[in-house]
């Protein structure tokens, strides 16, 4: 691939040297003040080419850096001591792509264990040797204590513990009584995602992409299939575009639903725990009867969706669900005044506007902080744009904070729903230019989810990338789980609402 | 003060009937592909081309579905032209090769049964539909179904996902944990086969890759149903389906 050619649609793209480049990061997260969004590196011949993709959070529109690395250059300065939000992007490249971050605190041992892979296997890069990357006893690992002090000990909780969860290892750290430090290993579930899809059809990709989050996977498939029409010129036609709506917002609500029911067993309310998940479960069904599957797998495609579904339907699951909102309503007002569910929510895991802002914190998390961020209305894409909802927002950035977010973005998604079954059907959107690579985005119910797509000549994927909304809020968890009550622990989890599948890949 | 326990009981009960009889609420399964016959061997291979992880075979007008490989995408359903038949039920879980060792456990265990939930790289969806069991629309306690959080308390282990290698070690102590008898399930595509992750170099083909298999779950993800069909089977309550 010529070098000089490179474009990325639709994004302003200015090529930046090594040493210029924590300068021009910084210039470039000050630009209408942007926040990093994401950090691909991708392969540009024989050499390698690291972008840093920044999202204008006043304006609608995408900017980047664009660093080429000369196949001998493996040292790149790290940016995360002024861009907190590198912090995990970068340790991601190490680990797949073998280039060292200079200046980065804690690198190695990340989403290649140290225990199950060598050293040095870079398995992202074309030269890679996988065949012989049959795991091998590399070295044991123990796990870093930071608390220095009598009688401190660190407490494992994982990968497998108590319940349905998601594996993943938590690291608790402390003299007894509190837990003064919280530290969590991932990428336990590490499946490769990005790099088997590689030189298959996108229509085949984004099967897996689905499967990336299974619980968000309308979202997640649109994002991909945004960055692939964009590159291919494809234009979706309106009615399209109304049933992606109508399904990522029917999504949205049994997501918060599903995490309102975690939170509500994490602090033991039993009753409201019940009520949720029948709730749960009929939306669930509501999804099924709606699309053929629970979960929507299948409905997005490259171009459009699989499915026609008719406005009688469309207002059919509108009234149950208009029905399910009503208990869901009903529920709310009964935890807004159970005090012994409050005292366990009220002021646990803060995350201050500060924090949320300076980890590049997405989705309602950082919305229950104060971050107005949410893609739909600051980078509207689909039909979003013509569509009236609001953007609700807490200040507290606690666990109740998070509860009410969730709450509330439930009635906008009920909003937009009924604005979409008797909607006049819109223009479709002007067809735009093919491009060499693309990035495509989607406010997931977890946040801001964005997939870079570069496809060979013969429409192939030659590689592609998902910033997750959970990868990013991984972040979070070093500054929510900091000096609590052992009992604390499940709530913080539960209010967090990461998924591991989805930031592991 | 909300009154909690007043909330409860006005929602009464809403328990399932299964297994005392089946359940045919709309939205309970999302089905699977049958075998179809069409009306010419084209059309068969057509059909079976369709399918993106090579779940469904043909054999001259014939089209076989290999189900622990589906990951129900609906391609095959929602094609123009010749399409596969769809059967709407639940009862999928089933012994992994026809002959294999005896799979129920002894009666013992009917009345109690505890299992270990592994997720082995699931996207999710499987964990989340092991979740809805505890709920009150499938009520597994009912059936002196309970899941435990140790391997030490365990009878059956139920894992989800692929099999990744940052996993394989604790898939493997869980079940070196787990005291006799014991037996393993392998919920979901992704846990029988690899699913859409089959062929990674970081996860592998499915669960048998690190411990012996003795039910499969079929779908993607299988409905709770599915999932208590399957904890019966294990118990001896109920029969499995033909294994393929």
């Amino acid at each position: 691939m010529n070098a000089a050619k490179f474009s990325l649609a639709p994004v302003d793209l200015a090529e930046t040297s090594i040493s210029e480049l924590p300068g021009a990061a910084v210039a470039a997260s000050e630009r209408e003040s942007s926040a990093l969004a994401a950090l691909v590196c991708d392969t540009a011949g024989q050499e390698l080419r690291l972008l840093y993709l920044f999202r204008k959070r006043q304006a609608a529109g995408w900017h980047a850096l664009s660093v080429l690395l000369r196949p001998e250059q493996r040292r790149v300065p790290s940016i995360v001591g002024p861009l907190h939000a590198a912090d995990w992007r970068e340790r991601e490249i190490e680990d797949l792509f073998g280039i060292v971050f200079e200046g980065h605190p804690r690198l190695g041992d990340f989403v290649l264990h140290d225990e199950r892979w060598r050293e040095q296997l870079a398995p992202m890069l074309p030269s890679a040797s996988l065949s012989d990357s049959a795991p091998v006893p590399a070295r044991a690992w123990q796990p870093r204590s930071v608390l220095r002090a009598a009688g401190a000990f660190t407490m494992p909780v994982g990968p497998v513990y108590s319940g349905v969860t998601e594996s993943a290892l938590f690291l608790l750290e402390t003299l007894g009584e509190d837990v003064l430090r919280a530290s969590p290993r991932t990428f336990y579930k590490y499946r490769a995602l990005e790099k088997i899809v590689e030189n298959s059809k996108p229509e085949d990709a984004l099967l897996r992409v689905e499967r990336c989050s299974g619980t968000s996977a309308v979202a997640h498939a649109w994002a991909f299939a945004q960055a692939v029409e964009r590159i291919r010129g494809l234009v979706v036609d309106a009615r399209a575009q109304t049933l992606r709506v109508f399904l990522a917002e029917l999504e949205r609500y049994r997501h918060h639903v599903a995490a309102i029911r975690e939170i509500c067993e994490s602090t033991s309310t039993l009753v409201a725990t019940s009520q949720a998940s029948l709730l749960e479960e009929e939306l669930l069904r509501l999804c099924c009867d709606l699309a053929g599957h629970r979960y929507l797998f299948g409905a997005v495609t490259i171009g459009g969706v699989s499915l026609e579904i008719g406005a009688a339907d469309l207002r059919r699951a509108l009234d149950r669900l208009r029905e399910i909102d009503r208990r869901l309503i009903a529920l709310e007002e009964s935890l807004r005044y159970s005090s012994g569910f409050l005292d366990r929510i009220e002021e646990v895991g803060i995350i201050s506007f500060e924090a949320a802002l300076s980890h590049g914190l997405v989705g309602p998390l950082a919305r229950a902080s104060g971050v107005p961020d949410d893609l739909r209305s600051s980078q509207p894409y689909g039909p979003y744009g013509t569509l009236v909802f609001e953007v609700p927002t807490e200040s507290e950035g606690d666990g109740y904070a998070r509860l009410r977010v969730l709450f509330s973005e439930t009635k906008q998604s009920l909003r937009l729903l009924e604005q979409l079954v008797d909607a006049p059907e819109g223009a479709a959107p002007p067809r735009e230019e093919p491009a060499v690579a693309a990035i495509g985005w989607s406010e997931t119910p977890r946040g801001a989810c964005i997939a870079y797509a570069r496809l060979h000549p013969d429409g192939t994927v030659a590689r592609l990338h998902l910033t997750t909304p959970s990868f990013a809020n991984w972040l979070g968890f070093y500054v929510a789980a900091e000096a609590f009550a052992f009992q604390d622990f499940p709530i913080i989890l539960a209010t967090l609402d990461l998924s591991v599948a989805e930031s592991d890949r | 003060m909300s009154n909690w326990v007043l909330r409860g009981l006005r929602t009464g009960i809403k328990s399932t009937r299964y297994p005392r009889s089946l359940e045919r609420a709309p939205g309970t399964t999302p089905g699977l592909p049958a075998s179809t016959t069409l009306g010419s061997a084209a059309d068969a291979e057509a059909l079976a081309s369709v399918c993106p992880t090579r779940a469904l075979q043909s054999l001259e007008q014939e089209v076989r579905v290999d189900d622990g490989r589906c990951v129900n995408c609906r391609r095959c359903e929602r094609r123009a032209g010749a399409r596969a038949d769809w059967r709407d039920d639940f009862e999928w879980a089933h012994a992994p090769t026809p002959d294999g060792p005896t799979l129920e456990l002894p009666a013992a265990f009917a009345g109690s049964l505890h299992v270990l939930v592994v997720d082995a790289g699931d996207c999710g969806a499987c964990l989340s539909e092991l979740a809805q069991l505890s709920g009150p629309y499938y009520n597994m306690q009912r059936l002196g179904l309970f899941i435990t959080p140790s391997p030490r308390h365990a009878d059956v282990m139920v894992v989800v996902g692929p099999l990744t290698v940052n996993m394989r070690d604790g898939v493997r102590r869980c079940y070196e944990a787990m005291p006799e008898p014991r037996r393993v399930v392998a919920v979901g595509a992704c846990a029988i086969s690899g699913g859409v992750f089959a062929g990674s170099f970081a996860a592998g083909d499915g669960v048998a890759g690190a411990v012996p298999v003795d039910l499969v779950v079929p779908g993607c993800p299988p409905p709770p149903l599915a999932l208590l069909h399957a904890l019966l089977v294990v118990t001896g309550r109920a029969a499995g389906a033909a294994p393929r």
